[in-house]
């Protein structure tokens, strides 16, 4: 070998390396080009979407765009004693014109999310500032209301100014600033969101059990049993997976009901008295039920792959070997199926945390779930920062478990029926 | 699955505590389903079992809300089925060509940042409904496609690509790749390989991603309730409107009618898995 080597080339003279990575390149774009379409359709109508929810989550231009020549003022004010003549002078001018468009009624729900009592006094400021004179509006302003004269409440304005505000999440962890500027936890009794992220993590890991006791030995059964009889059982699995979510929550809604099924069931067999059936729907038996019989294909199908692979003689041998059939499922057969225990029991959290229909319909007030009160912000009170907020707390939990997911099994490994 | 006959007796005990667990959690599964069936044809506005019905009185049953469903006066079923079939039917078709075309991208073993645009293509599926339904939302309402069709499939193209996506990058796992050259090398075009090769060699992932995307649009309810305005009502949104306000048993003859859809719809789908699983020789 000589000390430098030769450069290969190709028959037009072009060094093999180069004309290696050309067409290493151009095969490279081909692909990238077929998948393209697709990529940049999600990017733009998905992607960008939710991209758009954590702006208008922190979004707070409302009320700096209602009061701007108020907060240019502010820039001086230490925020120690009273604001000056300058402030109270731009903040007169900011409301008059509110007023010709309407808009205090807004200003005031705004305010008073930041600090209680705004609404009333903004209301009279309305009606007293009709008769304002020219010029030293701080004393009139003052005069309208002994809150006026708080400065309190000029430091509650004060906090709107900037555009941007991480309140809404805090809210959805029922936390607010304080009039020190410090986070701290609203009263007990008031405590709503943490009660459904508790409950709403609750109820998925629960069904995620529910579903992992019931999956196991089914699947197992399918996995172990001759083709002809366990394609027979499969479409018990597959039949309920394919069918309507709505079909099969209403098919709940008339089981459980008072004069349902289930109900006459338990007062047949003695079980409950007549008279005094117990309330199985519109509430967190409801959720559970209905949730673990829906979701519980997505824990079969997963753990029956898995299965399928597991060779029978590895349990002969094991037993063959001197275990009991406990012992040698328990140190052979278990731990084999580790990795279809993971995935749907991943798989099943993942889509029990986020679910709404269910929940909504035979969950009752005490079994809904984060989604519902995401859903109840959207329709109900057009709260959307706050449902975006939300919404991206909620994601961002699923896409801790989703990385799990995709480390664990690795998300090309997902499998269909 | 019979026991060896030399199973000791509590091994047999256990055996049988085994198999009546599986039969409940069998029964569980489905029994659900079938509680709907003869409840549809009840007589009277129960939903719940009359006398007449537990003696196998023929007075008892009738048709009577299938006759509502499909006559009814105030039932907007036969829009609300013409809606779904139709958003479904366009979402399926742009489901598919793009899913398809792009899981040919994702199986090259070319690809750049196959895990991460992988990740992203399965998304929409892996996301909470609900935030899709948001942020989709949010998208229609600025670009002006909510309550409207062309919205609605749109956002039904998001949440079908996944299944398309998963379902063609697994049959074509199995594909051999020397057949294409072969038709390179004979002179083909790569769209008439794709065409007269590829195609009908990957059709029934295909296709069964097609029935995926399908009944995802076809069932969908969450991202519709969203967007849909009165014109563009679907079955789903109807049956949650009844379900939310009154049950009534019109609501289990539309859902009878949807089981027996989705039978059928499981048959093609098994059938075609089957077929794919023979050619590319998997038996199992």
């Amino acid at each position: 070998m000589s000390s430098e080597t030769k450069q290969i080339l190709t028959t037009d003279g072009i060094p093999l390396e180069v004309s290696l990575k050309k067409a290493e390149r151009k095969n490279k774009i081909k692909a990238f080009l077929l998948v393209a379409p697709l990529l940049f359709f999600l990017i733009i109508t998905y992607v960008f979407p939710i991209g758009d929810m954590l702006f208008r989550s922190v979004d707070d231009k409302m009320v700096t765009q209602m009061l701007p020549k108020t907060f240019k003022a502010m820039e001086n004010w230490d925020g120690q004693e009273l604001p000056d003549e300058e402030v109270f002078a731009a903040f007169h001018e900011d409301f008059i014109k509110l007023v010709e468009d309407k808009r205090e009624g807004k200003l005031s729900t705004q305010l008073n999310y930041t600090k209680n009592g705004f609404k009333s006094i903004i209301k009279k400021l309305r009606r007293a500032s009709k008769k304002f004179e020219e010029g030293n509006y701080k004393e009139q302003i003052m005069a309208v209301h002994k809150r006026w004269a708080d400065v309190e409440y000029w430091r509650a304005i004060q906090r709107r100014a900037p555009e941007f505000t991480g309140q809404k999440y805090l809210k959805g962890m029922d936390m607010y600033v304080n009039e020190e500027g410090k986070i701290v936890s609203v009263e007990e009794d008031r405590r709503i969101h943490r009660v459904l992220w508790l409950r709403t993590l609750e109820i998925a890991f629960f069904v995620t059990v529910f579903c992992f006791l019931m999956a196991y030995p089914i699947a197992h059964l399918l996995a172990t049993l001759p083709m002809k009889y366990s394609n027979l059982l499969m479409i018990c699995v597959l039949l309920p997976f394919w069918t309507s979510l709505l079909v099969r929550t209403a098919s709940w809604m008339i089981l459980l009901q008072q004069q349902g099924i289930v109900n006459d069931f338990f007062v047949g067999i003695g079980l409950v008295a007549d008279d005094n059936r117990p309330e199985m729907m519109y509430n967190k038996t409801g959720s559970y039920v209905a949730m673990t019989q829906i979701l519980l294909p997505f824990m079969v199908l997963p753990l029956y792959s898995v299965m399928k692979t597991i060779s029978p003689s590895l349990m002969r041998a094991g037993k063959s070997l001197g275990g009991t059939p406990f012992v040698a499922f328990w140190k052979v057969y278990f731990p084999l199926t580790i990795p279809g225990i993971g995935a749907g029991c991943l798989l099943v959290f993942i889509l029990a945390i986020g679910y709404y229909i269910t929940p909504a319909l035979v969950g009752g007030a005490s079994g809904t779930l984060i989604s519902n009160q995401i859903a109840f912000h959207m329709k109900s009170t057009l709260d959307w920062s706050f449902a975006s907020a939300m919404g991206l707390m909620l994601l961002s939990g699923v896409l801790v478990i989703y990385w799990l997911y995709n480390k664990i099994v690795g998300i090309d490994n997902i499998k269909l029926g | 699955m019979a026991l060896p006959k030399y199973t000791e007796p509590h091994y047999r005990i256990w055996h049988y505590i085994y198999l009546t667990i599986c039969a409940a959690v069998f029964f569980f599964l489905i029994a659900p389903l079938f509680v709907i069936f003869p409840l549809s044809f009840n007589a009277e506005e129960f939903l719940s079992f009359s006398d007449g019905m537990k003696s196998l009185d023929p007075d008892a049953f009738s048709l009577r809300w299938y006759k509502d469903m499909i006559y009814g006066t105030k039932n907007p079923w036969g829009l609300a089925a013409k809606n779904s079939f139709i958003i479904a039917i366009f979402a399926t078709i742009g489901s598919v060509i793009l899913g398809t075309v792009a899981a040919l991208g994702l199986s090259s073993r070319h690809m750049p940042y196959k895990g991460l645009i992988m990740a992203v293509l399965i998304s929409p599926m892996i996301v909470p409904l609900i935030i899709s339904g948001v942020a989709i939302f949010f998208f229609m309402a600025k670009a002006g496609l909510a309550a409207t069709h062309t919205g609605i499939v749109l956002a039904h193209i998001i949440l079908g690509t996944p299944f398309v996506v998963i379902t063609v990058t697994a049959t074509l796992s199995g594909f051999d790749h020397s057949v294409t050259r072969a038709a390179a090398s004979l002179g083909s075009d790569p769209v008439n390989t794709f065409m007269k090769i590829t195609l009908p060699l990957i059709l029934p992932g295909v296709i069964s991603g097609g029935l995926f995307a399908f009944v995802t649009s076809f069932d969908e309810v969450v991202v519709v309730l969203f967007l849909a305005g009165l014109e563009n009502t679907t079955i789903p949104i109807q049956m949650w409107t009844g379900l939310r306000e009154q049950l009534s048993p019109t609501i289990l003859a539309v859902a009878t009618c949807l089981i027996i859809l989705s039978t059928l719809i499981l048959v093609t789908a098994e059938l075609l898995r089957r077929r794919s699983e023979r050619l590319r020789g998997i038996n199992r």
